[in-house]
């Protein structure tokens, strides 16, 4: 599960292009305005090599890093069913790492350096896993609404031109179908269950609304660079418009549920069809994605942890005969 | 009836701790496929335990959400083994190889027990543990012969494991009862059946058994005798279902 990566606004747009071969460019740009996937061996300009490496790589970070808080529930999860379906998704999303990562590796960085990247800081991950689980009820509210603005998400760079990253979507949406029945389901229970129940649903999505709404991103300037990218079809859908369709498709779910979104200002306008809200805190927004949120230092610790402990054994898997192979995309 | 579940307690009770302990790797394991590895495993043994729960709930016992996630330690009768943590990734596989050996064993035997509907879950359960028994043999044979310190951290972890696994072999009251019956075969020849089997994927591995002379089986778990480990974890595994426990989750 994941938003949408996170590209630097204060990025200069003008170097994007520059030294490209002209020709190659126009022929590059032709194929994606046909509908064409790029495949790993094909030309294609360094920005975009450099921006889908980013993206890809963000997403597969938010992967590994996403289920730590769900997976600390898993010990948890209350009988039999809900334990067993935690695992499968906690796993499925672990899988989706391994997918991503192979996706990004065709593109010229190991997974190792992605990695590495992810436990020193150097790159980033969706930012709403920097927030805690506090109770299973965030665990469920997390698998239906986190996993349902992913999918939004998803299935938009799912038609990008990246072929690799393509079929890995295409696969990682089918799954993410079943997480958010499973998480909706899960809502379901609690929002229709005892009071206590009811209780710890609604805190719960008044914990995680914020982060929610933090999820697509802030809007995005209209800017050379993203235009670009939209055009390389990298870039698919504005954040705005992903919030919107996010809005549209969730709010009346959750006021069927008897449930209470914690923004008195979030109300359809019948005129426009656009959803109004209360800006989310951007400046907050920024604070956590640069490393200062809640569970940053955390989760990162427990990453690093992970990294550390299993050192020997790649190590023993590392054998002078072993070779690097870029994975089949 | 007594014999009956009392065996099926201690196998379901194995399988839910083993799983629960494989559980805790999600997220964590050396690398990616690791993770995943622990995660299948865990899921097949919850649902194997579910399964024998379910044998049990249909021999008059509780459901089985009930059993599993409301009873305490000293009602559990799975081998103390299970229920130690799971240290670092040597300890881990090595006590997956040397449980899930065992289980397979196990398995293969109850999948002709007079018993008919435990011969027949066995018989299914049998089949996913082939997977858990190639995983385990790949990464000892592996990890026992890679590096220095891969053989250095085998080798300390099977000294570890050793006495604990002995332990899993601790007779039942029932012992001859259940062999009379042709119900199951008994623990003291599943015992031998075992150490037939470890000891060529050890050897390939270029780990050594333990000296017999040290041999001290870790017994107690099948009589409700636990380590301290076990209580935390069925306090954590209960946390959100003793909010309620006649609540639906």
């Amino acid at each position: 599960m994941y938003g949408n990566a996170y590209i630097d606004p204060n990025e200069k747009p003008k170097s994007i292009i520059d030294g490209e071969d002209p020709i190659k460019l126009a022929e590059f740009e032709a194929r994606i305005a046909r509908g064409e996937k790029i495949e790993p061996k094909d030309w294609m300009p360094r920005e975009y090599r450099k921006q889908l490496i980013r993206m890809i790589e963000q997403h597969a970070h938010s992967e590994i890093i996403g289920a730590l808080p769900e997976g600390t529930w898993i010990t948890r999860a209350p009988g039999f069913k809900r334990k067993l379906a935690l695992m499968a998704k906690v796993q499925d999303e672990v899988g989706h790492a391994q997918l991503l990562y192979s996706a990004a590796e065709t593109l010229g960085k190991s997974r190792e350096a992605m990695i590495n990247d992810l436990i020193t800081g150097k790159s980033k991950y969706s930012n709403v896993f920097n927030y805690p689980a506090f109770t299973w009820a965030d665990a469920c509210v997390i698998a239906w609404l986190i996993d349902a603005g992913a999918i939004i998400n998803q299935v938009a760079n799912a038609k990008g031109s990246y072929g690799p990253y393509c079929r890995a979507l295409d696969r990682i949406c089918t799954e993410e179908s079943f997480h958010l029945k499973y998480g909706h389901d899960n809502v379901v229970t609690l929002a229709t269950g005892t009071p206590t129940q009811r209780k710890m649903v609604q805190e719960a999505l008044n914990r995680w609304w914020p982060p929610i709404m933090h999820f697509f991103g802030p809007s995005d300037k209209i800017s050379n660079h993203t235009e670009i990218l939209m055009r390389w079809k990298v870039k698919m859908a504005t954040n705005d418009d992903m919030r919107q369709q996010f809005l549209n498709m969730y709010v009346p779910k959750i006021w069927d549920l008897g449930l209470t979104v914690p923004d008195a200002n979030l109300k359809k306008n019948e005129e426009t069809g656009k959803w109004e809200y209360t800006e989310p805190d951007w400046d907050e927004f920024k604070r956590v994605i640069n490393g200062d949120g809640p569970c940053n230092a955390e989760r990162l610790a427990v990453r690093r942890n992970a990294e550390e402990r299993g050192r020997w054994v790649r190590e023993a898997l590392n054998t002078a005969q072993s070779k690097y192979v870029v994975p089949l995309a | 009836m007594n014999h009956i579940k009392e065996l099926l307690y201690k196998m379901a009770d194995d399988l839910l701790i083993i799983g629960h302990r494989n559980s805790e790797w999600t997220g964590l394991g050396p690398i990616l496929e690791e993770d995943i590895a622990f995660s299948s495993m865990a899921q097949d043994k919850i649902g194997q335990s579910q399964a024998i729960f379910q044998l049990l709930h249909e021999l008059g016992e509780q459901e089985p959400d009930t059993v599993a996630f409301t009873r305490n330690a000293n009602q559990f009768h799975n081998a103390v083994f299970t229920e130690l943590p799971n240290g670092d990734y040597a300890f881990s596989t090595m006590r997956h190889f040397l449980y899930d050996v065992a289980d397979q064993l196990r398995f293969e035997m109850l999948a002709n027990s007079s018993y008919e509907p435990l011969a027949k879950v066995s018989r299914k359960v049998k089949g996913e543990l082939k997977y858990h028994v190639f995983h385990a043999n790949t990464w000892i044979t592996k990890l026992g012969a890679a590096t220095e310190e891969s053989h250095a951290r085998m080798q300390t972890a099977l000294n570890e494991c050793w006495n604990y696994a002995l332990g899993m072999f601790e007779a039942s009251e029932f012992e001859q009862q259940l062999i009379s019956e042709k119900i199951f075969e008994g623990e003291a020849e599943l015992k031998q059946r075992w150490l037939g089997a470890i000891s060529p994927i050890l050897t390939k591995a270029t780990l050594t058994i333990p000296d017999e002379s040290t041999w001290q089986p870790h017994t107690g778990g099948r009589k409700g005798i636990h380590t301290e480990h076990l209580q935390p974890l069925l306090d954590e595994m209960s946390e959100v279902f003793k909010i309620d426990p006649t609540a639906e989750w």
